[in-house]
């Protein structure tokens, strides 16, 4: 009776084996995402999701890792760094997600990292620019975006035809914008511009008129301004109703310019930004295609222009994951840690590798993302003059 | 000096704006013994209202601002009859918690038909600054400032001048009292909030175009109103103003000498000055009943 059905088990089990690599319904590839999706900075947390998306659907189109689609996990950290950690131990120990994504702001960052080290799990930093992240020696962290310093390094070069002679600076009080602070400072000091005042807003602060009226008394020319591109239009319509009159620079990425012409106007006049992604000219990009092909993607789904700036750092740190799983031949938190020192890959940045950042024996790794300078003229982005004439 | 001058400007009109705020979370906390912990959501939902009628509905801007006050008013009416009026019973806590749930659903609700993203409010006001002498201010802060003036003194002459500012001052003072005299209490609890309710969305409404219209923009709101509320004293709609005022201008000066990092550590630590010192409130009469 029972020898009857021996042929047939194994029929099926042969069937089976043989059906697995066509995709026999094989459970997806989890890749985990924490964004700030609501509170005060959440426009970029929401452009991060969408590029995040972007990504996944073009590895998916492609076939998938392995066989195996790739599905987000997307967990909403607030903008607060308690629920950063929450969001990655929810990811990590409920959803068993073997990588993570995240977590925009360097402070929600920094939160959720001991429980990157406690359970083992790596997690590929989009956004945050504070160089502690790298620094604190937590071998899980592996950092797209540029920490200040190096932000401030591909500045320097600029500083003498930006005519920079006596900064002041306004940023967000947090790891972030004080760690800016401190980076900028320094490169400007080396290159023999004088530093003046250094202030500090609350993330969800709205009034910034205190810090603008103790900042017009210092009599500089330069005002470095580090925060999300909702504080940053805020701080250009209070300092156009105070008649600051200084050259504004903003640092980290998160300027929106294009939002800033909308949102701000005439305010945002003649003001450069520091960005990693210039979605007006793509074929500028280190990869024209690829950047090309992502602005188009994204003007199809009806996404809003001005989140390009921050959507790339999604579809980047997504792909980078997904490398590392295709190098990795499993999607196992440790083996993907490993295949993340060994990917090397074109992002709409540019190229993305880790080098060992942080004390040694506990390495953090680090890329080197491309750096690019804006300026916003006639309500229009363009080149800077010292980098159009070139 | 010169910046001592702009200072206190910058502070000035920044308090006008948290009165407005804390006036009408002290005139229903003071006459309801509700905790409004939703107030910041009525500051939201002014923000939002006035967006819709201006860049979607295309009115005027006065129009806007009115509109928003009437939507305040109306879901504060209607949030008083549905969810207050049956718990009128109930202890502080009840209700609290109560408006802590409709927080939650006002601001989600908010994300939801908004988005996270931060909507920019348009306003007819010339950009250019006034200038007078070392100190410069937008024409759009000055109306503000003005029209929040007006919305004081309007609330005021409303509570001590008319009749239902009468009826609502003689449920404030005793209640049982007041329903004997033949005032009808339900209906000035729902008056009464939606008036705060309507003051928080007028709030937003002139408020949105000079900051950002965004989803969570009335936690930081109702915050500063209960701060005022503190400083002010309970109900106390003078105390609300003069409180307001103060928490601005402290927090103007503070961020301007002091240190911008600590901003808002100035207010709270007046807060606790006030709690330890003069628990009523700064502007609290003596012996007060109620």
């Amino acid at each position: 009776m029972l020898n009857r059905w021996v042929p047939v088990v194994l029929v099926v089990l042969l069937a089976g084996a043989l059906l697995t690599p066509a995709g026999f319904a094989q459970a997806p590839v989890k890749i985990g995402v924490i964004q700030p999706l609501s509170g005060p900075v959440a426009a970029s947390g929401n452009y991060v999701r969408m590029g995040a998306e972007i990504a996944r659907d073009w590895i998916n189109a492609r076939g998938g890792i392995g066989g195996r689609k790739v599905e987000l996990v997307i967990e909403d950290n607030k903008s607060d760094p308690k629920e950063a950690a929450s969001a990655a131990e929810k990811l990590i120990v409920r959803d068993r997600v073997p990588a993570i994504m995240g977590a925009w702001g360097s402070s929600m960052t920094l939160a959720a990292m001991p429980k990157l080290e406690e359970y083992g799990v790596p997690m590929v930093v989009e956004t945050s620019s504070a160089a502690s992240i790298t620094k604190r020696g937590n071998p899980w962290i592996f950092r797209i975006s540029p920490p200040s310093e190096m932000e401030a390094l591909g500045l320097e070069r600029y500083v003498a035809k930006l005519g920079v002679k006596r900064a002041d600076f306004l940023a967000v009080n947090t790891d972030w914008g004080r760690g800016a602070v401190g980076a900028f400072g320094d490169m400007l000091k080396k290159k023999g511009a004088a530093v003046g005042a250094a202030e500090f807003m609350d993330q969800a602060a709205t009034d910034m008129n205190a810090q603008i009226t103790k900042i017009k008394a210092t009599g500089g020319d330069t005002l470095f301004l580090t925060t999300a591109v909702e504080q940053i239009t805020l701080v250009m319509k209070q300092a156009q109703e105070q008649r600051l009159g200084r050259k504004i620079i903003t640092t980290g990425g998160s300027s929106s310019p294009t939002q800033l012409i909308k949102q701000a106007g005439a305010a945002a006049e003649g003001s450069y930004h520091i960005l990693f992604f210039m979605p007006w000219f793509p074929e500028a990009m280190p990869d024209g295609k690829l950047a090309k092909a992502f602005v188009d993607e994204w003007n199809k789904r009806g996404h809003p222009f001005e989140g390009l700036t921050e959507g790339f750092r999604g579809h980047d740190g997504i792909a980078t994951i997904a490398e590392a799983i295709k190098a990795a031949r499993k999607d196992e938190p440790k083996a993907i840690r490993d295949a993340l020192w060994k990917v090397s890959l074109m992002g709409v940045n540019g190229p993305i590798r880790f080098e060992k950042d942080g004390p040694a024996g506990k390495e953090s790794g680090q890329s080197k993302p491309s750096i690019f300078v804006v300026q916003i003229k006639d309500g229009k982005v363009a080149l800077p003059d010292f980098l159009a004439q070139k | 000096m010169e910046q001592l001058l702009q200072h206190l400007v910058n502070g000035l009109v920044l308090g006008g704006t948290y009165a407005l705020l804390g006036i009408g979370l002290t005139l229903i906390f003071g006459l309801m013994n509700v905790v409004n912990f939703a107030h910041g959501e009525f500051y939201t939902l002014g923000a939002y209202a006035a967006f819709a009628a201006l860049a979607l509905g295309g009115v005027d801007f006065v129009v806007a601002v009115l509109a928003a006050i009437g939507a305040g008013a109306l879901l504060g009416a209607l949030c008083e009859r549905v969810l207050l009026r049956p718990l009128r019973a109930e202890s502080i806590d009840t209700t609290m918690l109560v408006m802590i749930g409709v927080w939650i659903a006002m601001q989600n609700g908010e994300l939801l038909v908004w988005g996270g993203v931060a909507k920019s409010i348009p306003h007819p006001f010339p950009t250019a600054p006034l200038v007078l002498g070392p100190v410069s201010i937008a024409p759009l802060r000055v109306f503000v400032l003005v029209l929040a003036a007006g919305l004081i003194a309007a609330s005021y002459l409303l509570i001590h001048r008319t009749k239902l500012g009468r009826a609502m001052r003689a449920t404030f003072q005793d209640r049982d009292t007041a329903a004997l005299m033949g005032v009808r209490i339900s209906r000035i609890h729902t008056a009464t909030f939606a008036f705060g309710s309507a003051l928080a969305a007028a709030a937003g409404a002139l408020l949105g175009p000079v900051f950002l219209a965004y989803p969570s923009m009335g936690d930081l709101a109702a915050l500063k109103a209960f701060c005022v509320v503190i400083l002010g004293g309970l109900g106390n709609l003078p105390g609300a103003t003069l409180g307001g005022l103060l928490l601005g201008i402290a927090e103007e000066l503070g961020a301007g000498y002091v240190s911008s990092g600590y901003r808002d550590a100035v207010g709270f630590v007046i807060i606790i000055l006030v709690l330890l010192l003069r628990p009523s409130g700064l502007f609290a009469r003596e012996e007060r009943i109620g």
